[in-house]
């Protein structure tokens, strides 16, 4: 039981923990002053959320005793997040695409798990959703402001919208883990969210004057450990001095 | 509001210790700290972030060990999720002070969703009280701050941000 809430954990947790690193790449170089300061606070945000899942999920494993433990040391098959997190920021309209993918998941996922039989994730949750209810505010703006820019602006957001939106079906897969905390009242019900997650995002798309991508199939596979290429590498520079300098610390 | 302590002493070296970031804000009026448990010289104080990710707790923790160890006293300081934290829970003299340094601290958050969102100017220029005031970004220098521009005095400001 243990073992599945650490599994869960993982699941929620390598989402945040991968996007925040996504983001802080880009300090000192957003496309502004102001959105280089604001996609930082929001990784800082995700960060210590991260920060929040992993001490839990520390107190639960025998292998992994502290909250570095379970970021740094393990291999990229056991990280359980979503393909579309690990999505490079190839341009801005990709970084806002893959935020606002994202936060709205997010935002509907944390507002489930407020109410989690389990106390810990129901106080973390409490906490986060405060904090992503700006994320998602700042990536639908940007989104509608983009989209419903210049004619340049609108075909770059709708090329990287084209790009990102097979990877949206992962987010509301339901893997045996999540089915089963569900079923405990500990986890959220992500199929029941399915049909309200994409009202949302259409309805945000519409606004920005950008169509809806056709796609007869969506990827799959982060949740199951089964990553990108870009993963591999996302994790050489995250855990290099870990694997440098054992148990260094500062 | 922050938890009270018996001892006044204790509440005085507390309201001595102050959010890095926001130097003139004591803990006391940032309204983080959520519990004090008093056992003779021997304390349990419990403080609340007021965002996730703040880099300032763990120098908040260690302030309030050192200046209590001072003053003789030996405190544990326990880090609590919940009830998350709320600007709501900033004192009125927290406020003051808050405008008095340059930040204009945050409106009811029915208010702050407008300001916020272009839809109104009702954020007070801490530095000439104008209300003719508009967002240049929702994330400021601080995870807990927007940014503002007054658009009388011209001058730019922080906005501490309903959470």
């Amino acid at each position: 039981m243990t073992d599945k809430i650490y599994q869960y954990l993982l699941l929620i947790g390598d989402n945040t923990m991968i996007l925040g690193h996504r983001l802080s790449e880009l300090c000192g170089h957003g496309p502004s002053l102001e959105t280089d300061i604001a996609l930082t606070n929001i990784s800082l945000d995700l960060f210590g959320q991260t920060r929040n899942y992993f001490q839990f999920a520390a107190t639960l494993s025998e292998r992994h005793k502290t909250e570095d433990d379970v970021a740094f040391l393990r291999m990229e098959r056991e990280y359980h997040n979503v393909l579309l997190v690990e999505q490079p920021n190839n341009d801005f309209a990709y970084v806002i695409g893959r935020q606002f993918l994202f936060d709205c998941y997010h935002f509907m996922l944390l507002n489930e798990l407020v109410n989690s039989n389990d106390e810990q994730i129901a106080a973390i949750a409490q906490k986060s959703l405060k904090e992503v209810t700006y994320h998602l505010d700042f990536s639908s703006e940007w989104l509608k402001r983009l989209g419903a820019g210049t004619e340049e602006s609108h075909e770059k957001m709708q090329k990287a919208v084209n790009y990102l939106y097979p990877y949206t079906g992962e987010l509301l897969e339901e893997t045996p883990v999540e089915l089963e905390m569900k079923e405990l009242g500990i986890g959220a019900n992500l199929p029941a969210m399915k049909e309200e997650y994409y009202n949302r995002i259409h309805q945000v798309f519409t606004e920005a004057t950008l169509e809806v991508p056709e796609t007869s199939w969506f990827q799959s596979g982060g949740k199951k450990g089964v990553h990108s290429e870009h993963l591999g590498y996302i994790l050489a520079q995250l855990q290099y001095m870990q694997r440098a300098y054992p148990n260094m610390s500062w | 509001m922050s938890a009270i302590a018996k001892n006044s002493a204790i509440n005085e070296i507390l309201k001595g210790i102050s959010d890095p970031e926001i130097p003139v804000l004591s803990i006391m009026d940032m309204g983080i700290v959520r519990d004090i448990q008093e056992h003779g010289r021997k304390l349990t104080i419990s403080i609340t972030p007021t965002y996730s990710g703040c880099p300032a707790m763990d120098t908040i923790q260690d302030d309030i060990k050192k200046a209590l160890a001072e003053a003789g006293f030996e405190a544990t300081v326990k880090l609590v999720l919940t009830p998350a934290w709320t600007t709501d829970w900033i004192t009125e003299n927290g406020r003051k002070e808050l405008e008095a340094y340059g930040i204009a601290p945050p409106l009811d958050p029915a208010a702050d969703k407008k300001a916020l969102l272009h839809e109104k100017r009702i954020v007070k220029c801490p530095h000439c009280s104008s209300e003719n005031t508009v967002l240049v970004s929702q994330f400021g220098s601080t995870a807990c701050k927007a940014l503002f521009k007054c658009e009388d005095c011209l001058e730019p400001f922080d906005y501490f941000k309903c959470l």
